[in-house]
């Protein structure tokens, strides 16, 4: 079995949730929110909501689109917001830009709704992370299996998700270190096309120990040798 | 002046089967670093109420994660406790007439207090109005000091936040329950979920018989629909439009409803609440009218584990832990959304939000006519729960700030 130079540190995290001095309660005032935030602002209703809301695999996608949906009743600019699919963005600039163009565009061609209240406010909140090692490192894809399994969900997340920004690729964590260190970049791929939107973290996680799972079986030897005829 | 002592422990590996060993294993690794710190949680009772029932259960698992915590309460008069109770009242937006006097007795509890608790630990957490007076002393930049909110300060009293306020901006943080209950403040605020414990007794799993054996006690039937709403008898929670709303569901489902609550006996507004209640009741053998001993866990988590659907339809609520009570148990429920309420029940996710009589009664012939989706949002429910309300959640956060504090003083 390959033994990796580098090996993949697991880490776990924490999330603080610091409340903000923003808040919102027209759509108007939602643009010029999402217009001041903080990245860390953006960050939170964004990848951090799908993490603790990571169970719900239809139909909740971020803050922002929930609260258009549910508190100002515009269901079509909540869809646009929610078809965002946070794996497309190395950057927290980047998506900002179309979260506020998608409301931008919407209160231009909807100015009667613009001004409307919501029946609750939006509160902007950001998040702090607290990022520790977990005290587990692995070389093979065997220590690969068996530290994935014992992560936590916020730790999950934090190597599968969080981690397009950190690496400013379209990729996260695991795959990157299986096709650097490891150089199974089919396993990498295949990996990177797990959907964590119609998936939960479990759904997920399961998936992507049945495909290390598989690429294991690849390079074992055969179980049971056939006796050799001439034996 | 002695810490509050433990009664009954559970130990963190309980958890493990049903948050799973990832996450104990998670909390094992955050709490590390931390092994050894001192932490001190002050506030002012140590049994009833909701804070005392979290610090019960948090403060011996953060000793097992080898913090040198401890749980140590203020003392005061009867004098004392009229003011605080004026001022919580005051703090929710209740009619207050200030008096300098009631200022005058809160300062001198607080420094009565400051001589008996020894306040050293190196995070001190003060939690609610009541000991926030505490905070005078603190030595410069000795310790980290935090002030815990659980209640709503959204409509506070101008003259009691005011005062209030010259205490809360010497704290290095502020932490409440919802963005909405915060208020502007010089310092930085945190939200943190209040959180409820699976393994107590009003959480844990029941055995089917004595569930049984609860309906039986209080002669309801479990073959029909039971639809529950469990709070004290209060206004705020409108128990009459609760039977409003189900007289509406009668019309087209043979159901029940349960309506229990804390005795009324030592509130003088909740007597004549219940006495409402019962008289809106009246004639109605399907509508069970429960005044439940104080402390009844078990029978409420029987109660909550037999209804068909779970109702809190409070017309103003603090964060409403009944509602996460009832998801953990994978009950659909119908709620108004206010306070705390719409954070745990995520409308068509997690539970049906309702904004009056006819739309909470909409809602639950909705769920009885299609039992798949009630079932759907119990589960949901219980997810959302599982993420993001329970007692080891809440230990997590504060693990996490101490980390956060300990970083941002040593930048």
């Amino acid at each position: 079995m390959e033994i990796a130079d580098t090996p993949f540190d697991f880490f776990t995290v924490a999330n603080l949730t610091r409340i903000g001095n923003l808040s919102a309660g027209t759509l108007a005032e939602l643009l010029s929110g999402l217009e001041l935030c903080s990245d860390a602002s953006i960050f939170y209703h964004t990848f951090q909501t799908l993490s603790s809301h990571h169970f719900l695999t239809e139909g909740f996608s971020n803050d922002f689109a929930q609260w258009v949906l549910a508190d100002a009743n515009r269901d079509a600019l909540a869809e646009q917001l929610a078809a965002f699919d946070i794996r497309d963005y190395t950057s927290i600039a980047a998506l900002r830009a179309d979260l506020c163009r998608a409301v931008r565009e919407y209160t231009e061609q909807h100015p009667e709704f613009a001004h409307q209240q919501a029946l609750e406010r939006f509160y902007f909140c950001e998040s702090v992370d607290v990022t520790l090692p977990f005290g587990m490192q692995a070389r093979t894809l065997d220590e690969f299996h068996s530290g994935v399994k014992r992560l936590s969900h916020a730790a999950f997340y934090f190597h599968f998700i969080s981690s397009r920004l950190r690496l400013h690729l379209g990729t996260n964590d695991f795959s990157y270190w299986l096709a650097n260190s490891l150089g199974l970049k089919t396993l990498a791929d295949n990996i990177n096309r797990i959907d964590i939107y119609t998936n939960t973290l479990d759904s997920a996680r399961a998936k992507l120990l049945r495909l290390v799972e598989r690429e294991r079986r690849k390079h074992e030897p055969s179980a049971v040798r056939e006796p050799h005829p001439a034996d | 002046m002695s810490p509050v002592q433990f009664a009954s422990r559970i130990p963190l590996t309980d958890y493990a089967g049903v948050i799973g060993e990832g996450e104990i294993e998670e909390l094992r690794a955050l709490a590390k670093p931390l092994a050894g710190r001192t932490v001190e949680m002050v506030n002012s009772t140590a049994v009833g109420g909701g804070v005392a029932e979290i610090l019960n259960r948090l403060v011996p698992l953060g000793e097992e994660l080898g913090l040198k915590i401890r749980w140590e309460v203020m003392t005061g008069g009867e004098d004392f406790f009229e003011v605080t109770k004026s001022f919580h009242n005051a703090l929710h937006g209740e009619p207050y007439h200030s008096d300098p006097h009631h200022f005058e007795i809160f300062r001198s509890y607080n420094e009565q207090n400051q001589k008996r608790i020894p306040l050293d630990a190196e995070f001190v957490v003060i939690h609610d109005p009541q000991p926030a007076g505490l905070i005078q002393a603190r030595k410069d930049g000795k310790n980290h000091w935090i002030w815990r909110c659980h209640i709503d300060l959204s409509h506070p009293n101008r003259a009691v936040w005011n005062f209030l306020e010259a205490f809360v901006s010497q704290f290095e943080g502020a932490i409440f329950s919802s963005p909405q209950f915060a208020r502007q403040l010089p310092i930085p605020q945190y939200l943190f979920h209040p959180a409820i414990d699976p393994l107590s007794e009003k959480n844990r799993e029941l055995e089917p018989e004595f569930i049984l054996e609860v309906l039986a006690r209080y002669s309801i039937d479990p073959l029909r629909p039971i639809l529950t709403q469990i709070s004290r008898f209060d206004r705020l929670k409108d128990p009459v439009g609760v039977i409003r709303a189900y007289r509406i569901v009668r019309r087209y489902f043979d159901c029940q409803l349960v309506l229990a609550g804390g005795s009324a006996s030592d509130d003088p507004e909740g007597v004549e609440v219940l006495r409402e209640v019962k008289g809106e009741a009246e004639g109605d053998p399907d509508i069970k009218v429960l005044e439940l001993p104080a402390w009844a866990p078990l029978e409420v988590n029987a109660l909550q584990r037999a209804s068909t659907i779970v109702i809190q339809k409070s017309l103003r609520e603090g964060f409403g832990l009944t509602v996460s009570e009832a998801l953990w148990k994978k009950k659909p429920v119908v709620a108004s959304e206010v306070g705390g309420i719409p954070t745990q029940v995520i409308h068509k996710h997690t539970g049906l939000l309702s904004h009056s009589v006819e739309g909470t009664a909409y809602q639950i012939r909705f769920l009885l006519s299609h039992p798949e989706i009630a079932a759907r949002l119990g589960e949901q429910g219980h997810q959302h729960v599982k993420e993001n309300f329970l007692i080891t959640n809440n230990l997590k956060r504060y693990l996490a700030l101490f980390l956060a504090l300990d970083q941002m003083a040593k930048n």
